[in-house]
């Protein structure tokens, strides 16, 4: 559908003019993957245990405390000092960098929770003594890929009905305008609420409640490309030649207004993650024991006396905005037509 | 509104029908109906005696292939995006003419035949002049190898050197390929050297049809002799000889045309008849068409 061409290799190196956005991408980028490998960063379990000559690979299987000599025949609790004696007596243990999951309770801490930073829990702990720093950590993760997702499958709907409103026209586009009218007119924190409090929201639950509404801001833009793009004369000239409306659209129509799509989607990603932030900060988000930062900033609104949750929910959550808005702009710039390279 | 109102016409085969008429006359408007790029409120279109006006597009895909049509606009009418290849390969990927390579070899020589470079082949729209640009759309119809087309204005919007190049290219096409022309134009003297037969169009509706050579000796429509009398002699003396018929006013709006003849608000010869009764098109000799209650 877009294809490398003259036009797009232009974009592009527009886009890598802009050493704002790129390097904003680039740690974006970074920073996402190295969140779809949270477990290996954070982790209560380590990576590798090499024990009596034989390896564990206790992140992908469990392991009974009794494989190490232990008493019951429980899942091995790698914290505790018991069975990590146990196993570093007949071997080692190769631990992640963090050693909490996003929901290990660290019973040892000093100081009652929330506890201050220390060198144990590099951001402190949180109400309940888990790490914040690995709670952000999978809490970037959760929000980034709920945002991504609600980006992609809002895009596909918004620009699919848009693009039937556009090139069809008439009766199809009146009665398209007039649905939207009214639905965007519905007040959508409300239903959100009352949707939420309906059910007890997991990730797809909040995925599709906030679907009912996000994809209405690509209808506008792409019906627009549609209903200008159906009377150029080269999709005139591609009909008269016989092409189907799929391939019209497809071939000569989309493209056109894949752009503006495009240049949406930096901001609708942005936005994606604060609604998700803002409804778990209400508490109408996701399941409670979830990482997420808006629970972290609930957290730090109920324990004023302990800064570091909310410091650092702030700065995670700033640093995703602020990368996404400066990769947004530098796309709109690539894309813009007035700007000669 | 209705661009186009009431008239019916045939193109006879190996034909060019020359159509001319001010802006917004609905030149356009016809020659992208007959094609079936807008569709027909009233009225039928017939190809070689297949009625065309409510076929579905499926049964249409045949039909597509025998007509096709040159744009006006060199600019607008090639996909930016798209190679000369893609834009000229279009056709015959959709019509399934050729395969792969063959495909690539029936696009060289389409270029060749309306004399562009086989290396200008993957190069994009932007890297070309009008001439040019206008030569690839009409690689792009022949493609598929079409009975008729329709050129919508092919040559307005180039250099009158450029036009004569163009104009010259496909007369010779319509000799080696028994090609049909619908050739919409306003620029009179070109459609006179093109046409076999002229249709002279007013606000939707035709004023005049004739042979070629007849109308321009004859002209009968007090509109045809107007738009005759406008084409520049270049002779002073004669110019001076010849008086011009000024058209006072502007084309009435096709939204709420007049009553009776459309052409009776700006007609020097208008009568009391003309603002009350339409006139028929009616055959005064020779296949010589007019529609005027006067002449």
């Amino acid at each position: 559908m877009l294809r490398k061409d003259s036009l797009t290799t232009e974009r592009l190196l527009r886009f890598r003019r802009n050493k704002v956005g790129l390097v904003s991408a680039c740690v974006f980028g970074t920073l996402f993957f190295l969140s779809l490998f949270a477990e290996f960063l954070a982790n209560d379990k380590p990576l590798v245990i090499g024990y009596k000559g034989r390896i564990y690979t206790p992140i992908f299987v469990s392991y009974s405390e009794k494989e190490f000599g232990g008493d019951f025949d429980t899942n091995a609790d790698y914290r505790d000092p018991f069975v990590a004696d146990l196993i570093e007596k007949d071997g080692w243990m190769l631990w992640p960098p963090i050693r909490f999951h996003y929901s290990t309770i660290n019973y040892g801490l000093p100081s009652p929770a929330p506890s201050v930073p220390s060198k144990v829990n590099l951001l402190g702990t949180d109400d309940s003594g888990r790490d914040v720093l690995a709670r952000i950590i999978y809490g970037f993760r959760i929000s980034v890929l709920f945002g991504l997702s609600l980006t992609l499958i809002s895009s596909v709907v918004g620009v699919s009905v848009g693009a039937f409103m556009g090139y069809y026209g008439g009766k199809l586009d009146i009665l398209g305008q007039r649905f939207i009218e009214v639905w965007s007119s519905l007040p959508t924190l409300f239903i959100l609420i009352i949707l939420s409090s309906v059910t007890q929201p997991n990730f797809f639950w909040l995925l599709g409640i906030l679907l009912l509404f996000s994809w209405m801001g690509f209808v506008g833009v792409v019906r627009a490309e549609f209903l200008r793009a159906r009377n150029f004369e080269y999709v005139l000239a591609a009909k008269a030649m016989g092409l189907s409306d799929r391939q019209v659209i497809y071939r000569h129509v989309l493209p056109n207004a894949m752009v503006a799509t495009l240049t949406f989607m930096p901001f609708t990603l942005s936005g994606a993650i604060t609604s998700l932030t803002a409804l778990d900060f209400l508490g109408f988000g996701m399941p409670p024991g979830s990482p997420s930062l808006g629970e972290l900033l609930a957290q730090a609104k109920a324990n004023l006396h302990a800064p570091w949750l909310g410091l650092s929910a702030f700065f995670a959550l700033a640093l995703i905005l602020i990368l996404l808005v400066f990769v947004g702009e530098a796309v709109r710039d690539a894309f813009d037509p007035r700007k000669v390279v | 509104m209705k661009a186009v109102d009431d008239v019916s016409f045939h193109i006879d085969r190996g034909e060019t029908f020359g159509l001319v008429g001010e802006s917004g006359c609905g030149k356009s408007t016809m020659g992208r109906t007959i094609i079936r790029l807008y569709n027909v409120t009233g009225g039928e279109i017939f190809l070689d005696g297949t009625n065309l006006t409510a076929m579905s597009e499926k049964n249409l895909l045949p039909f597509r292939k025998r007509m096709q049509m040159i744009f006006q606009d060199p600019y607008a009418s090639l996909n930016p995006r798209m190679t000369v290849t893609d834009i000229v390969g279009e056709g015959i990927l959709v019509h399934n003419i050729f395969k792969d390579r063959e495909r690539q070899e029936r696009i060289f020589e389409l270029l060749d035949y309306v004399g562009l470079k086989r290396e200008h082949a993957n190069r994009y729209p932007h890297e070309f002049s009008g001439g040019q640009r206008q030569r690839i759309g009409i690689a792009r119809a022949l493609a598929v190898e079409p009975e008729l087309i329709i050129c919508d204005e092919p040559i307005s919007a180039l250099d009158v050197s450029i036009q004569a190049q163009i104009v010259n290219m496909l007369e010779d096409f319509q000799d080696e390929m028994k090609l049909t022309y619908l050739f919409i134009a306003h620029d009179l003297s070109m459609v006179k050297h093109i046409s076999d037969r002229i249709g002279v169009m007013y606000l939707g509706m035709f004023a005049e049809v004739a042979e070629s050579y007849e109308l321009y000796a004859h002209p009968q429509h007090p509109y045809t002799r107007a738009l005759l009398s406008a084409i520049p002699i270049p002779d002073p003396d004669l110019t001076r000889k010849n008086k011009r018929t000024i058209l006072r006013g502007d084309v009435p709006s096709p939204i709420d045309p007049p009553d009776g003849c459309r052409f009776a608000t700006r007609c020097p010869l208008v009568s009391d008849l003309c603002t009350k009764a339409t006139p028929e098109l009616i055959d005064k000799g020779a296949g010589h068409f007019v529609a005027c209650h006067n002449v």
